[in-house]
């Protein structure tokens, strides 16, 4: 421990209210209903779908293109992901087979 | 109770990628912890009060360096910046839950988000006790997540490599189940494009605030048309 134990305290109490701040702020600050809002209700109804986008580039930020293995086991593995999914959409094969797939080319394949 | 018991059955089975994930990334945290000298308690304080992964991860650079929670609290707001998109998403999915809000909204995670904004409950459960356990399952694994790492501490070399990407391919089975619906599609373009280009722009640590800025703008733009696409799909679903 490089900190005191009232520092980490204090530590631990900075990140959960910064947390906390950044869930409750929406909806503290649009306490009435979203439909009341015409702007904001539109941002509820498309937000969700580019967040979930956001989020995905969001894992995948620290690949680098430019160094081996330039991102291929990601792309492979989310191709994969995605097809099964098309194709079977069943949730739990999808993330699974995703993911064997990844571990696979990451511990075997590209060492 | 029973009404309970279903909602908990029901919520399970759709959490089982987010056990997968929490348990690893978890563990890994609470290792990762313990070789920094903060052990179990620490560890499992830190996850049940902040229950935020990533900020979580970078904040253990706040508990090795000088004292700065200011830096800390700054640090965690820019990071988890991304959640208040996830709350503007459940204003009103969210708008009648009585006592169980503030928890709901608590525990309002990138995982339970993706969880609770892309599935309805099952007909014949109750819509608030299923937000409820699908927030408490996760809170739950990511609290057991790192106690198990907090618990194996430098013991062991942990060398699962690669088995975080669960978090990945869950994210991009709601992306592909989202796709399905053409009307989502341009905000889900608008997401991911925006997103790109900034983490180009300002690379991995500064991109997230820049896209989501992008991301307003974009659909601010799109409005029109996108207003009407959705208005039309409520139209005929009425």
């Amino acid at each position: 421990m490089t900190l005191t134990p009232v520092q980490t305290l204090i530590i631990i109490g900075a990140v959960t209210l910064g947390t906390v701040v950044t869930r409750f702020l929406p909806f503290v600050v649009f306490k009435k209903a979203a439909s009341e809002h015409s702007y904001i209700s539109y941002l509820g109804r498309v937000l969700p779908y580019a967040a979930i986008g956001l989020l995905v580039v969001y894992c995948l930020k620290g690949v680098s293109l430019t160094e081996a293995p330039h991102g291929i086991p990601e792309a492979i593995a989310i191709i994969v992901t995605a097809a099964l999914h098309f194709w079977k959409g069943n949730t739990l094969l999808s993330i699974g087979a995703g993911t064997v797939i990844y571990m696979v080319l990451v511990n075997v394949v590209f060492t | 109770m029973k009404e309970k018991i279903n909602a908990l059955k029901a919520a399970i089975p759709l959490t089982l990628p987010v056990l997968a994930g929490f348990l690893f990334l978890g563990t890994a945290y609470g290792i990762l912890m313990s070789s920094k000298g903060y052990g179990l308690g620490w560890t499992v304080l830190m996850s049940f009060a902040a229950f935020a992964g990533s900020a979580q991860y970078v904040a253990v650079t706040f508990l090795t360096m000088v004292f700065n929670p200011l830096y800390a609290l700054l640090m965690t707001l820019i990071i988890n910046a991304r959640h208040i998109f996830y709350g503007i998403s459940m204003l009103d999915k969210y708008r009648n839950t009585g006592r169980l809000k503030p928890y709901l909204i608590f525990g309002l995670c990138d995982e339970t988000f993706s969880i609770v904004c892309t599935t309805e409950p099952p007909a014949g459960i109750n819509k608030n006790w299923f937000y409820f356990f699908v927030t408490l399952l996760g809170h739950f694994y990511w609290v057991a997540g790192s106690a198990v790492g907090g618990l194996l501490g430098s013991l062991v070399s942990f060398n699962i490599k690669g088995l975080d990407f669960v978090l990945t391919a869950l994210f991009v089975v709601i992306f592909v189940g989202q796709w399905r619906t053409k009307e989502n599609r341009l905000p889900a373009v608008i997401g991911v494009m925006c997103a790109v280009v900034c983490l180009l722009l300002f690379g991995q640590s500064r991109f997230i605030i820049p896209a989501m800025l992008a991301i307003l703008a974009s659909l601010t733009l799109f409005r029109k048309r996108l207003d009407k696409k959705t208005t039309a799909v409520k139209e005929e679903l009425k």
